[in-house]
């Protein structure tokens, strides 16, 4: 049976911030991306990494002008990551998805926001 | 504010970095001992790696040569970022593989660890690494010295593997028996490898011998026909540890281009060499791994090298066999398993004889390492299968 829990204020997960929590036998990471909130379970699809306590970056495109020439890198801050630490998955933390496989995907927790606390659902 | 609910409690570290503990980093390859029943295997590890580059100055003191050993002495003191790096030939390209950051543990493992007993640190990241995963024996190697062959001195790369060899064999195989290696040999000097193996066959640990396989040299050279001869007496195997490289790659724009191939094509080019020029008919009881290139090259060789004999037998008429069962003979290690179709690793596991040839290794601390689990995860594995490639293959080939 699903319960809720309360990991902690509004103010713990700031904006572009995490918060990662052990609520009872599930470890979560809270995620917060132009003011709302995206929870996803601390275990890599790929082998089980704890992906929520990775890298937060920005994705990393290639620019290619009208002439189909690479111009370089940039960050698009606009699609903010989680980066598994053992081995580098990438996953947006919009979305959940591995960039290249929609089918790579994190396994999204109940979050909600209530009078300035945040509570989870497992 | 700190949660109010019994269940909850903040997970420390937030974000895992070059300074937090292995076994916190590993704690999720933990709950896979509870989950597929780890602890009822015997799991030996064929592939992982300390950092001698943070003993180096210790490691200096072991080289033989007096002059060579003052010249790397003061390379260190003196000039400036060379303390971990004197006379070495370590590859500013590696500095790559941690993906800039994103995986923290390739780049350094810059955790806390007390002094216990004058157990040596990397002694005791081993054995953190080696709870963690629920691993009994495991196999460790250098990690930089790897790319020793492709030194420009082949009287250095002689005198800082002797070096390093006596180091390792001191300070960490003689201080736990679970930890194992398999030491390498100066492969630029022939008869220098017959020393090493005659030096270090015996000494507490050493299962076999090693070629680092960066490198320009033909392994059906006479000069090292010695070498094979000397260890298939011994009745130790002879691993061909892969490496990233470069030169290999100097078409190639990105690290993970260079990664891919050049990880692969060492072992190809020698495993080519190996099979037709005959040395599987010269030295038949002499065990051969192929050590951290994957697995999915070999069917590709396979096949390859199948197609191009049958037409052309004569130019490797040392050969009773096709090349691919002579592959069969061979070990493999495990990592890293390429798993994005399982259809075709199914085939690759059949076509290699996985269940008696393929070795588990993690190639810990490396930014591709593999879990235990991993293995377990496999449908198509036979339930022995599945306890061969975790240990029981390498405990009886390496005796233990």
């Amino acid at each position: 049976m699903s319960t809720s829990h309360c990991v902690g204020d509004s103010a713990s997960v700031p904006e572009g911030g995490r918060l990662v929590v052990d609520v009872s036998n599930v470890t979560i990471g809270v995620f917060r991306v132009e003011g709302r909130l995206y929870a996803y379970e601390n275990t890599c699809p790929h082998m089980g990494g704890p992906v929520c306590q990775g890298l937060l970056i920005p994705a990393v495109i290639e620019q290619v002008n009208d002439a189909k020439v690479s111009t370089g890198f940039a960050f698009n801050e606009n699609d903010p990551r989680i980066v598994c630490p053992w081995h580098g998955f990438e996953f947006s933390i919009k979305t959940g998805c591995h960039p290249a496989s929609q089918s790579v995907r994190l396994r999204a927790i109940s979050v909600r926001e209530a009078d300035g606390a945040i509570h989870v659902t497992v | 504010m700190s949660p109010s609910d019994d269940n909850v409690r903040v997970r420390e570290p937030q974000q895992i970095t070059t300074r937090t503990d292995s076994r916190e980093i590993l704690a999720n390859a933990r709950r896979d001992i509870d989950r597929y029943g780890l602890r009822d295997y015997f799991i030996v590890d064929v592939d992982s790696h300390h950092v001698e580059l943070d003993s180096w100055s210790e490691i200096l003191e072991y080289v033989d040569d007096p002059v060579l050993r003052r010249t790397g002495k003061t390379m260190a003191e003196i000039w400036p970022n060379a303390k971990n790096l004197a006379l070495s030939n370590h590859p500013p390209g590696l500095t790559f593989q941690d993906v800039a950051g994103r995986i923290p543990h390739q780049a350094q493992l810059a955790e806390s660890v007390e002094p216990s007993g004058g157990e040596h640190r990397d002694l005791t990241l081993v054995r953190r690494a080696m709870e963690s995963m629920g691993i009994d024996v495991q196999v460790v190697f250098p990690q930089p010295m790897l790319e020793i062959g492709l030194h420009p001195s082949a009287a250095v790369e002689t005198e800082l593997i002797f070096a390093y060899n006596r180091w390792f064999t001191e300070r960490i195989l003689a201080a736990e028996p679970r930890v194992k290696s398999m030491l390498a040999l100066p492969f630029s000097h022939p008869e220098a490898c017959v020393r090493t193996i005659r030096e270090f066959a015996g000494k507490p640990g050493v299962v076999g011998f090693l070629v680092t396989s960066q490198r320009q040299a033909e392994v059906y050279r006479a000069e090292y026909m010695p070498v094979y001869r000397e260890l298939e007496e011994r009745g130790l195997p002879i691993g061909f540890h892969a490496g990233p490289d470069y030169s290999v790659g100097k078409h190639l724009n990105r690290f993970v281009s260079v990664h891919s191939l050049s990880f692969v094509t060492c072992n190809m080019v020698h495993l080519t060499n190996w099979i037709v020029n005959g040395l599987p008919e010269r030295f038949p009881k002499l065990k051969v791994i192929w050590i951290e290139s994957g697995l999915a090259w070999l069917p590709f060789m396979m096949q390859r090298l199948d197609h191009e004999y049958l037409m052309r037998q004569s130019d490797a008429p040392l050969l009773k066999r096709l090349p691919s069962e002579y592959m069969q003979e061979m070990y493999y290690t495990s990592q890293p398993l390429e798993m994005t179709n399982m259809a075709l690793l199914e085939s690759t596991f059949k076509a290699i004889h996985a269940d008696t040839q393929l070795l588990f290794a993690s190639d810990w601390p490396h930014w591709d390492f593999d879990v235990p689990g991993k293995i377990c995860g496999l449908p198509f594995v036979s339930a022995q299968g599945r306890r061969n490639i975790l240990g029981e293959t390498a405990r009886a080939l390496f005796r233990l």
